[in-house]
């Protein structure tokens, strides 16, 4: 295999990957990533394969073993190229027939189609499906497109273009003015200028400079992260040498959580084969400029994804964040000047070099550009990843995307910004996102999580369960953080089982900007917002469980009861079959009642109803 | 290089980079501090020596323990924004160690009561790490370290079994703000001691550790450095 040593070497390469491919040819997309793994996607290949080698088609079809597609939920997920078709929830046992029908006769199997829960409509491409409609997939484009374990995939779609063009056609200081001028903030949370980070760092006096990307992605049920690295590895390596050569650093590591094995797996292979292409490792592209990079795996906590507790972890000691300054930049691994940026925000680098400062900042608001991708989840109908542009509003992607709250239910609130974020409310669902918005309503982009909850969620509890969370995860350094979470907990654990007093709003409220003030890294610094938020848009709720003793959402088990509503009931009996306490008496087509001593508040009735009588008070 | 920066309002000129503890003595403001000491490097645990401080025309809050001072820096070590952040941290504080002396002694200086927060399983470790970083960084065995994370964080000896690196000097004991590290006599040898971590309150301090400057303590600290340099000699 020939080394690529010049830009024409790249563009001969690229010409020659694209001249052996039939854009005719019937490609089956098959998700291989972590959800659809789950769901034994695997599986589902190998009798794709033995059943085209069955029919003597493998010459005439190219399975394509591709990263995720972001729509996980709906896997094993299966697109066959050119016509664009959609498949979800393939099984083996499916197979049979997409070969028989869709290989063969062109026909579409519609059983395996997306079905729209509200509409009951069928979508057939997964051009046309809503989940996608609205999104603006830059980052995430070739994930679930191309094989991530293929170099060729990646150079096929444009891919070390942009090293190509750093390396050769740009000094240092212009790639670094250039990410500036762009606009792009830091994905992993806290939203600093990528660009001036840089800067910084390549001001700072050392020979010696090191570059880290964060892979961590602690966030409970946040998957973006691991969906771009299993999907689009070289996409973040390209990020990386343009980053490492902007700032002058020789050495670079990748942090991966070890429950990412997929991930690791892929990147491992990209950097191989990003060595083995004279991509990666010493006088990359012959231009003379040396780089490595080394994979790290995490041990999982989630205070080792903060900079500092980060660094001194990949130094071999227990992950603990230390006081800045000295910042990174200026002090960080070992002692010397280190960049440390999130895995989404170096892949946004190869398209800013590429397309310019001037494309990438028409994309998004005026103080937050490009593309960011979510990981929305919890009550919308449609779950999964979503890339779109900054300033999108809540409602736009709850609704359009997400396609509106399951089982027809009111929306309450989304959670955003991972355990750390604030609850947003129905009166700003037309909030444009981006940093400077979410921050001002007492949210944070975090890392891009996206929960949505409706009527069914009681905030109080909300708040109590994200404390948890943290209580949990804070490293117990610093008094304000490890002591204040445990006393705010307390208190809303009180507030929970109906032992909520007066004063405990007061102290909520002062114990929360106390850790906002004085606490030593960002988890404390913003482990209060799930309860600040929550006090700001649903203060109703807190008085109402302090005073009245009623959980009006019927999740804190002591403050309500479930009442069947006669006017409704129409003695279907479901509900007295059901219930497992056997509490709910009445006769057929007579309004049944519950006997509230022997309720244990499972809240099978009340899922089962479909007339929606058995109500909460 | 001496840079200028005012604590209090009142000028001082201090080498740049030096945390603002550092100006601020010599200013002679009295900040509080828990888990600062001056023979160790700063951790910034405990955030009892906040101060506040404007740079480039921003306020800001900042632990005076590590804040690097920069020329032109105005600090604030008395505001009452920070009589209430010490306040909390002591509340907090008493309500982890409700028996621990030297901290019923500083919530008295502030006036405090009582705490108002719910009162724990009594423990007497606030966990400013002093014990271990002293271990560490001037008696260099590291036989004590703080394990755990979160609520479960604690100061324990690997695996919590008896060192076998400790060398029984009783610096951590010294040290230990609270008096939550015990040295008993060695049952097996005679005259040596051996380090246990229990729950027994030593207050060896006339002033309970509160001041910085204690002479006593310096001295201590003094000889115990020539007693290890010359352990490690020998
Ligand atoms: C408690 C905590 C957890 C964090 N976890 C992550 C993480 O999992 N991934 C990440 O990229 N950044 C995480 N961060 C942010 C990092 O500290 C750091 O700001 C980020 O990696 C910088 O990259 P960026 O500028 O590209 O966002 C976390 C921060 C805190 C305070
Ligand atoms: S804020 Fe929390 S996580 Fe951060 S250093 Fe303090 S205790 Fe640790
Ligand atoms: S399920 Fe609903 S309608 Fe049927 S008996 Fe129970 S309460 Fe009545
Ligand atoms: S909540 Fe559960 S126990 Fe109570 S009446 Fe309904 S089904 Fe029975
Ligand atoms: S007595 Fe043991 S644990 Fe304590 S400082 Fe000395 S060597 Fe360390
Ligand atoms: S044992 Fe004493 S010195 Fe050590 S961390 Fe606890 S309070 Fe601090
Ligand atoms: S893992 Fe297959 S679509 Fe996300
Ligand atoms: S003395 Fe500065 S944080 Fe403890």
């Amino acid at each position: 295999m020939k080394q690529i040593k010049t830009v024409s070497d790249l563009e001969d390469l690229r010409k020659s990957i694209l001249k052996q491919r039939d854009p005719e040819k019937i490609t089956i997309r098959m998700c291989l990533s972590t959800g659809c793994r789950a769901k034994k996607s695997i599986k589902v290949i190998s009798a794709l394969e033995d059943e085209l080698n069955n029919q003597g088609l493998q010459e005439k079809v190219e399975i394509k073993r591709t990263g995720c597609h972001g729509f996980c939920e709906m896997g094993p997920i299966m697109v066959i190229e050119p016509a664009n078709i959609f498949y979800r929830q393939v099984t083996p046992e499916d197979i049979a027939d997409i070969v028989f029908e869709t290989i063969l006769k062109g026909n579409i199997v519609k059983r395996l189609l997306w079905k729209d829960a509200g509409t009951k409509e069928y979508t057939k491409t997964e051009q046309d499906l809503p989940l996608y409609k609205k999104q603006k997939k830059h980052i995430s484009y070739n994930s679930g497109k191309i094989d991530p374990t293929d170099i060729e995939d990646y150079i096929a779609a444009d891919g070390y273009l942009a090293l190509c063009k750093a390396l050769n056609a740009m000094t240092p200081a212009k790639i670094v003015e250039t990410v500036f001028a762009s606009g792009l903030r830091g994905r992993g949370g806290g939203g600093f200028s990528t660009g001036l980070k840089w800067r910084i760092c390549s001001a700072a006096p050392s020979d010696i400079k090191y570059i880290i990307a964060n892979g961590d992605e602690g966030d409970p049920g946040a998957f973006m992260d691991r969906s771009l690295m299993e999907g689009d590895p070289h996409r973040i390596i390209e990020g990386m040498i343009i980053a490492a050569f902007a700032i002058g650093a020789g050495r670079g590591f990748l942090y991966v959580r070890e429950e990412y094995p997929i991930a690791i797996e892929h990147l491992s292979i990209a950097i191989q084969k990003a060595e083995e292409y004279g991509l990666l490792g010493n006088n990359i592209m012959g231009t003379g400029f040396d780089f490595n990079i080394a994979i790290n795996k995490g041990a999982g906590a989630f205070v080792c994804g903060e900079e500092t507790a980060l660094i001194i972890s990949i130094e071999g000691k227990s992950g603990t964040p230390r006081s800045r300054p000295p910042y990174p930049a200026f002090e960080g691994l070992w002692g010397k000047p280190t960049i440390i940026n999130n895995v989404e925000t170096l892949g946004n680098i190869p398209q800013i070099i590429l397309k310019g400062a001037d494309w990438y900042s028409n994309i998004g608001t005026v103080g937050s550009k490009g593309t960011k991708i979510f990981s929305l989840v919890g009550k919308v109908r449609n779950t999964g990843l979503v890339e779109v542009e900054m300033g999108t509003t809540l409602r736009e992607i709850i609704f359009d995307i997400g396609g509106g709250i399951r089982k027809d239910k009111r929306f309450k609130a989304v959670q955003t910004g991972g355990p750390s974020g604030g609850c947003i409310p129905i009166s700003k669902i037309d909030m444009p996102v981006d940093y400077d918005s979410l921050r001002e309503a007492g949210a944070i982009m975090g890392s891009g999580g996206m929960i949505v909850m409706d009527e069914t969620s009681c905030m109080v509890d909300i708040a109590r369960y994200f404390l948890n969370f943290l209580l949990f995860e804070s490293c117990g350094k610093c008094v304000p953080c490890r002591e204040g979470l445990k006393q705010m907990h307390y208190i809303l654990t009180n507030i929970c089982e109906g032992n909520g007093e007066k004063g405990d709003i007061e102290a909520l409220t002062e114990l929360g900007h106390f850790m906002i003030s004085t606490s030593l890294c960002g988890l404390g610094a913003t482990a209060a917002n799930p309860v600040l938020s929550t006090l700001r848009y649903f203060h109703d709720e807190y008085l109402v469980h302090i005073y009245e003793k009623k959980c009006p959402a019927g999740v804190c088990k002591n403050l309500f009861e479930y009442m069947i509503d006669e006017t409704l009931c129409n003695g279907c009996t479901l509900c007295r079959i059901r219930c497992p306490e056997k509490a709910i008496s009445g006769e057929k087509k007579k309004p049944h009642r519950i006997d509230t001593a022997k309720c244990i508040k499972c809240g099978i009735c009340y899922n089962s109803c479909k007339r929606q009588a058995v109500i909460v008070i | 290089m001496k840079v200028p920066l005012t604590i209090d309002g009142q000028m001082v000129q201090i080498d740049s980079g030096a945390p603002i503890i550092d100006a601020a003595k010599k200013a002679g403001a009295v900040i509080p501090t828990l888990c600062y000491h001056e023979a160790l490097k700063p951790y910034g645990s405990c955030r009892l020596c906040m101060v506040e401080i404007i740079i480039n025309k921003q306020r800001r809050l900042v632990t005076a323990c590590n804040f690097p001072v920069e020329g032109g820096m105005e600090v604030f070590t008395d505001t009452a924004k920070l009589r209430h952040i010490r306040k909390m941290i002591i509340e907090l504080l008493l309500a982890r160690c409700p028996d621990v002396s030297s901290l019923r002694a500083m919530a008295k200086q502030m006036g405090i009561k009582s705490s108002r927060f719910k009162k724990q399983d009594s423990t007497e470790c606030i966990l400013c790490g002093l014990c271990v970083r002293f271990c560490e960084e001037v008696v260099g065995v590291s036989a004590i370290g703080l394990v755990n994370r979160g609520i479960d964080r604690e100061v324990a000896t690997p695996f919590k079994v008896a060192s076998d690196v400790c060398i029984g000097c009783g610096s951590c004991t010294y040290i230990c703000p609270t008096g939550c590290i015990e040295m008993v006599p060695d049952k097996k040898i005679p005259q040596m001691r051996i380090m246990k971590m229990g729950q027994h309150s030593l207050n060896p301090c006339i002033n309970e550790f509160q001041c910085e400057t204690c002479i006593v303590e310096k001295e201590f600290f003094e000889d115990m450095r020539l007693v290890i340099a010359e352990f490690r000699n020998s």
